[in-house]
């Protein structure tokens, strides 16, 4: 009598196992397929605009090289030139990069080395909560300040311009930089400033010295996030850029970064205007990757 | 000569850091002298009207729309991803793979996710320009942040918390379920949020997904604007800087809201893992 029941708790216990085990099996799956999703959408994301934004250069007989180096935009009468806005956006971040990165990084040297605890609990927090607020209300300043600023300062028909996107550019990346670079230089180990300081170094020369340059590859992270940040801006540059599509040739002309051209006028498009729009997406995606590789070089460089 | 140079570069750090607080203090000063005349209970709880004197709460329900529709799909997702690299995967090629891909999605601008919404999720499925494309739209955008929030949560987690429950008998699920993800929901909650941040902040992708109609939203396949493109659009339509910056301060009360908690929830994480 007594061994049927075994048998029977047996083969309970057994299916239960299965059941678990069975369990176990599935979820591991699932969890694999949540995590394979980003690689999918990424696929996607690039499949999708690389095919929309490549289609009229490969069916239907645009020149590439006429794309990037037309200086036309005037989708009606069929003609897709984005030199102006190339030359735009790279101006653009290189001017904000050459403005925002040493306030930013000297900012955070004052905060993480030279300022008192007390001022620092102050400051740090309220620039870090301004890294979050929306660009949109960054652009609204610029518009709003900057722009009759540049407009009355320097007798300007029209304040837009790419030295209003440049200088709404360097402020949004502040928070930014200043807050990641924080973090890297109050990183570096104590002893590395006692160390310097008892050679008999000064403060100023244990920050340049010594300091920055062990925290070097977190300052870069520091770049690279607000260079991010800057590039890819949309909403926040269209309205103090002026959206002329001239090729600069001063800071107070009137221009139309890549980004802007996408958000203009993607409303309306349609067709092989539409294509090129998303051709100026790949172009101003390959502009990030190039960027960010150049970055990548230049501190791995400096590392020797 | 030197302390000539220590000081020079002394003082431009103390003008650095001037100008910097400065700068960031006259946009948050400017934003709220500007439109703080407009703030009122009608502001913010009345209907919208085209000619101006109309409330924000449509564009304040399409904004909860947003953030509860990306977040109720990208939070599991997000967080099975984050078990799965953390808990199950060995460590290759695959793995490396998807961190890979989840680094690239953070650094593409929201400009191309929003082309790529309006032409997946607005066409190729067609969902037209509403609440949902943008909503899936901003899921892929915040998915990478949960992952990497709930993986670093989930590395504080102490090894022996595993090894002890499994010691009990419990399945790697059952472990996973009752040990591993309650110690590690704090951080698991500030990603979240962080996320919801992200999501009200976004405006390009949002544009050119979900369209600018000012009214409230009949379904989440409406064409609705969100807070941001409300500001902007305003901006740039009619100029009304009070207006935008009105919209501006309603933003920035709820990302203070947003970093607050997240502050809040962390603190009492760490309070709890020091004891």
């Amino acid at each position: 009598m007594s061994i049927p029941t075994t048998n029977k708790q047996t083969v309970e216990i057994g299916k239960a196992n299965k059941r678990k085990y069975m369990l176990e099996k599935v979820s591991q799956r699932l969890f694999l397929i949540c995590a394979l999703l980003s690689v999918i959408t990424l696929l996607l994301i690039i499949g999708f605009v690389f095919y929309k934004g490549a289609h009229p250069f490969v069916a239907e007989g645009y020149s590439f090289i006429d794309f990037i180096f037309g200086s036309d935009w005037v989708p009606s009468e069929d003609k897709f030139g984005i030199f102006p806005m190339i030359v735009a956006s790279i101006f653009a971040t290189i001017g904000a990069l050459i403005i925002g990165v040493p306030i930013g990084l000297f900012t955070a040297i004052f905060l993480a080395e030279i300022a008192s605890e007390r001022l620092a609990k102050i400051i740090s927090p309220a620039v870090q909560l301004l890294a979050g607020i929306p660009s949109v209300l960054y652009g609204v300043f610029g518009l709003a300040i900057i722009v009759p600023f540049l407009q009355n300062t320097f007798g300007l028909v029209k304040g837009q311009s790419l030295i209003a996107v440049i200088l709404v550019l360097a402020i949004m990346m502040l928070p930014t930089i200043v807050t990641v670079a924080e973090t890297a230089i109050r990183a570096v180990p104590q002893t590395y400033r006692e160390g310097s300081l008892a050679l008999g170094v000064s403060q100023i020369g244990t920050i340049f010295k010594v300091i920055v340059p062990a925290a070097k590859s977190g300052i870069m992270t520091a770049i690279v996030l607000g260079l991010g940040r800057a590039i890819g801006e949309t909403m926040a540059v269209i309205l103090v850029a002026g959206n002329s599509l001239i090729v600069p040739t001063s800071l107070t002309d009137s221009v139309r970064p890549l980004t802007t051209n996408i958000a203009l006028e993607m409303g309306y498009a349609f067709g092989t205007h539409q294509e090129m729009l998303f051709a100026t997406g790949i172009v101003l995606f390959s502009f990030i990757l190039i960027l960010n590789f150049v970055l990548a070089k230049i501190s791995s460089k400096g590392g020797n | 000569m030197r302390q000539f140079k220590d000081n020079l570069l002394r003082g431009l750090l103390w003008l650095s850091a001037f100008l910097s607080v400065a700068v960031l203090v006259m946009i948050v000063g400017f934003i709220f002298y500007k439109g703080i005349g407009l703030i009122s209970f009608d502001f913010i709880f009345g209907d919208y009207s085209p000619d101006g004197d109309g409330g924000i709460w449509p564009m304040i329900v399409t904004t909860i729309y947003t953030v509860l529709i990306s977040l109720v799909i990208a939070t599991p997702i997000g967080i099975l991803a984050a078990v799965y690299l953390q808990e199950y995967a060995k460590q290759g090629r695959l793995v490396r793979l998807i961190r890979f891909a989840t680094e690239s999605l953070t650094g593409i601008p929201s400009i191309i996710y929003g082309l790529f919404g309006a032409v997946f999720f607005v066409t190729t499925l067609k969902l037209g320009m509403s609440i949902l494309a943008a909503s899936l739209t901003l899921t892929i955008i915040v998915l990478p942040v949960i992952i990497r929030t709930t993986e670093e949560a989930l590395k504080t987690v102490p090894g022996s918390y595993r090894e002890g429950s499994l010691a009990l008998g419990t399945t790697k699920l059952q472990t996973l379920y009752k040990v591993i993800l309650p110690s590690s929901m704090p951080g698991i909650l500030s990603g979240i949020i962080l996320s919801v941040g992200r999501i009200v902040g976004e405006s390009a992708a949002i544009f050119l997904t979900a369209g600018t109609v000012a009214a409230m939203p009949d379904s989440i396949l409406s064409s609705a604007r969100t807070l941001t493109v409300h500001s902007y659009l305003v901006t740039q339509e009619s100029g009304d800087i009070e207006l935008a910056a009105a919209v501006g301060i309603v933003l920035i009360v709820i990302i203070l809201a947003i970093n607050l908690s997240a502050t809040y929830i962390s603190k009492k994480f760490n309070r709890a893992t020091n004891k």
